[in-house]
């Protein structure tokens, strides 16, 4: 029996799944060389379709930015609360904040919203004979406040007003002196002072919302309730030649340039086209939600409850495909093209309603083969957590244990996943232009499909206790091949992207 | 912690009332939230001795939150008014500050009558009274000069 790989993976750091085997052979002089080895290892583990990101949770960050705030402020000599407005105002760009402060000093703290020379922090005092122009109380024991600039309003003023500012009006970094036309920024010291715990904690949370927005290399995880953050150093332009996907540690793999969930190998903006189009054409999506189809040899009605899109008719025992309707035994064949979409020659198609016929077919091809993959996907899903139960029936009646039949949770995670990525295939196929290299792409894309398929058969297989050895070592085998398959099309996909060699159209 | 300010208004209304600031009239305060103030148009301008009411309406949270203020009945025809009698004023919307008065509004908006060359409609004047709501705080302003 061969092993099972264990690693689920939480560190999903692309340039970090290298190395643990070195420290196995030790030695002090060895370790002086990991770093460089992990360098060479880093750039040969990284696939062609992979990007370098990073993932950084909330406490990284805020860690990264008090680094740089204490930094700038032993340069300048200043207060940290001080620093941290100024770098907030030059959206953390610490070289041009610099820079520029060197230059023209008084410009750039105006601008900024600081006086940098202040010798103490704003606090609450009593001043004699205060009166406080919001709310008009005076007196000699009320609590207020200045900050540098001066302009003093008692605590309840303030409190009220920053408490207006962060949670009505959902500011943070440029919360000025409440007095007219003064635009000292009201640092994260004095408003801790001020507010409620709760408001504060707002605060703090707006701050660093507003950083990963300012950052253009950085997003948010889209995952619902996430708080994790992915840096990875794309720009737009890049978008043309390569799918970045990135995985969260939250475990939600998705698009770092659209935020939509994993769309390998079709790039973002051929996504929001298909997804634009998809929608337009919704009437004819309807047929999806069918799963019951008739044989087309005896015509009896087969309903489809597994994933797999190899059918056998229980009557007739005709095997045939479920998105085709042709007979399986000729899907293995080289010459056989479920996949592919033969164009009709010209010659029939002169007229314009001949014309659009015959694009609609064209579509409905790529869109059936593209919404069979999602709705393949779950009921690949859904037939494992039976599975899943009735296996954990039979665990209390007979020797299995629960590792024994992990290999079935990871075979529907490979297949799940080369599903999303076929799915996303069919996006791309329509709007390849017809070539030579179109021909190779249907090629990997018909070899993976394949493969896929024969292993989400193996899913719907019947488990006995006794034969499940025998069960395991198919699957396993089974899936590396199909991994070896996906690795195959994604890498010739992006080689293509990168050299351009992919012509696209507008069908 | 909400407080309301009524120490706050009483001051500036005892204030409008004794010393009001030149061109600036209290017509009507039947209640302490809702004020009608007259505006006179200076001397040696395009609205020499024309008189406006603005109507001021008052938050719990004022002066934390901006008051309301629209024209009523007799709407100035003026580049950054708009005849539902909407203020395209920033410091009633985004650059509002607690310790501006009613007076110092009631001056911004002679000043903005003042300084005006042609008595002409806001150019979207009709898409956006079409559109506004009664409230114009809950309008998105673009201030694209405040200086007219
Ligand atoms: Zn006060
Ligand atoms: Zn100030
Ligand atoms: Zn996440
Ligand atoms: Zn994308
Ligand atoms: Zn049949
Ligand atoms: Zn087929």
């Amino acid at each position: 029996m061969s092993d099972i790989d264990f690693d689920e993976g939480d560190d999903d750091f692309l340039y970090d799944e290298s190395g643990e085997d070195y420290l196995d052979e030790s030695g002090e002089d060895y370790l002086d060389e990991l770093d460089f080895t992990e360098i060479i290892q880093e750039k040969q583990e990284r696939k062609k379709y992979e990007v370098e990101y990073k993932v950084y949770s909330i406490e990284e960050i805020e860690d990264f930015q008090n680094k740089e705030i204490e930094h700038v402020a032993n340069i300048i000599g200043c207060f940290k609360e001080h620093a941290a407005t100024l770098l907030r105002h030059f959206k953390w760009n610490k070289e041009r904040l610099i820079e520029l402060y060197m230059d023209r000093t008084e410009e750039v703290t105006k601008e900024a919203g600081v006086i940098v020379d202040a010798q103490k922090l704003p606090k609450l005092i009593k001043v004699e004979d205060f009166c406080c122009d919001i709310c008009c109380d005076s007196g000699d024991d009320i609590e207020s406040l200045a900050l540098s600039c001066g302009h003093r309003f008692c605590k309840d003023c303030y409190s009220q007003y920053l408490t207006q500012k962060i949670k009505v009006e959902g500011e943070c970094r440029n919360i000025q002196c409440p007095s007219d036309a003064c635009n000292i920024i009201v640092d994260e010291n004095t408003i801790k002072m001020l507010v409620s715990e709760d408001t504060y904690h707002r605060y703090t949370s707006l701050l660093i919302r507003t950083y990963v927005d300012d950052n253009i290399f950085l997003h948010w995880c889209p995952a619902p309730n996430c708080e994790y953050a992915v840096e990875c150093k794309i720009h737009d332009s890049d978008l043309q030649r390569l799918v970045p996907t990135v995985k969260c540690k939250c475990g939600h793999q998705f698009c770092f340039g659209c935020g939509l969930p994993d769309h390998q190998p079709c790039i973002c903006s051929l996504v929001a086209k298909w997804l634009n189009k998809c929608r337009d054409d919704s009437e004819t999506a309807n047929w999806i939600s069918v799963n019951t189809k008739e044989c087309p040899k005896c015509k009896a009605s087969i309903e489809k409850n597994g994933g797999c899109n190899h059918m056998t008719c229980k009557k007739c025992k005709n095997e045939f495909c479920w998105v085709c309707m042709g007979p399986w035994s000729e899907h293995g064949n080289q010459w056989y093209t479920c996949n592919r979409f033969e164009e009709k020659t010209s010659v029939d198609a002169r007229d314009s309603q001949s014309r659009s016929r015959a694009k609609l077919e064209r579509y409905l091809h790529y869109y059936n083969r593209y919404a069979n993959h999602e709705q393949s996907a779950k009921l690949d899903t859904e037939l494992y957590e039976k599975t899943e139960r009735k296996m954990e029936r039979m665990q209390k009646s007979s020797e299995l244990s629960w590792i024994e039949v992990q290999f079935l949770k990871e075979a529907v995670e490979t297949v799940v996943q080369c599903r999303n990525t076929l799915k996303w295939t069919y996006s791309f196929a329509f709007y390849l232009q017809k070539d030579n290299q179109t021909t190779l792409f249907e090629d990997n894309q018909r070899d993976l499909e394949m493969a896929v398929e024969q292993l989400s058969e193996l899913l719907e297989e019947e488990i006995k206790p006794n034969r499940i050895a025998e069960l395991k070592q198919r699957v396993v085998d089974k899936s590396i091949y199909v991994k070896h398959r996906r690795e195959i099309l994604l890498e010739d996909t992006a080689q293509g992207l990168k050299e351009s060699r992919w012509v696209f159209i507008d069908p | 912690m909400s407080k309301i300010f009524t120490k706050r208004l009483m001051k500036e209304l005892l204030d409008l009332k004794h010393n009001p600031p030149a061109g600036v009239v209290l017509e009507d305060v039947n209640d302490l939230k809702c004020w009608k103030i007259n505006i006179i148009g200076a001397k040696d301008t395009l609205y020499d001795g024309e008189i406006f009411t603005l109507q001021f309406t008052f938050s719990n949270n004022y002066p934390i939150d901006s008051p309301e203020v629209v024209f009523i009945n007799h709407i100035p025809v003026h580049p950054h008014f708009y005849s539902n009698g909407h203020i395209c004023l920033s410091i009633l919307y985004d650059h509002w500050s607690p310790a501006l008065t009613v007076s110092s509004v009631c001056l911004s908006i002679i000043s903005m009558l003042s300084s005006c060359t042609k008595k002409v409609h806001p150019i979207d004047n009709d898409r956006y009274v079409m559109m506004a709501k009664a409230n114009p705080k809950l309008t998105t302003w673009e201030f694209s000069d405040d200086t007219v």
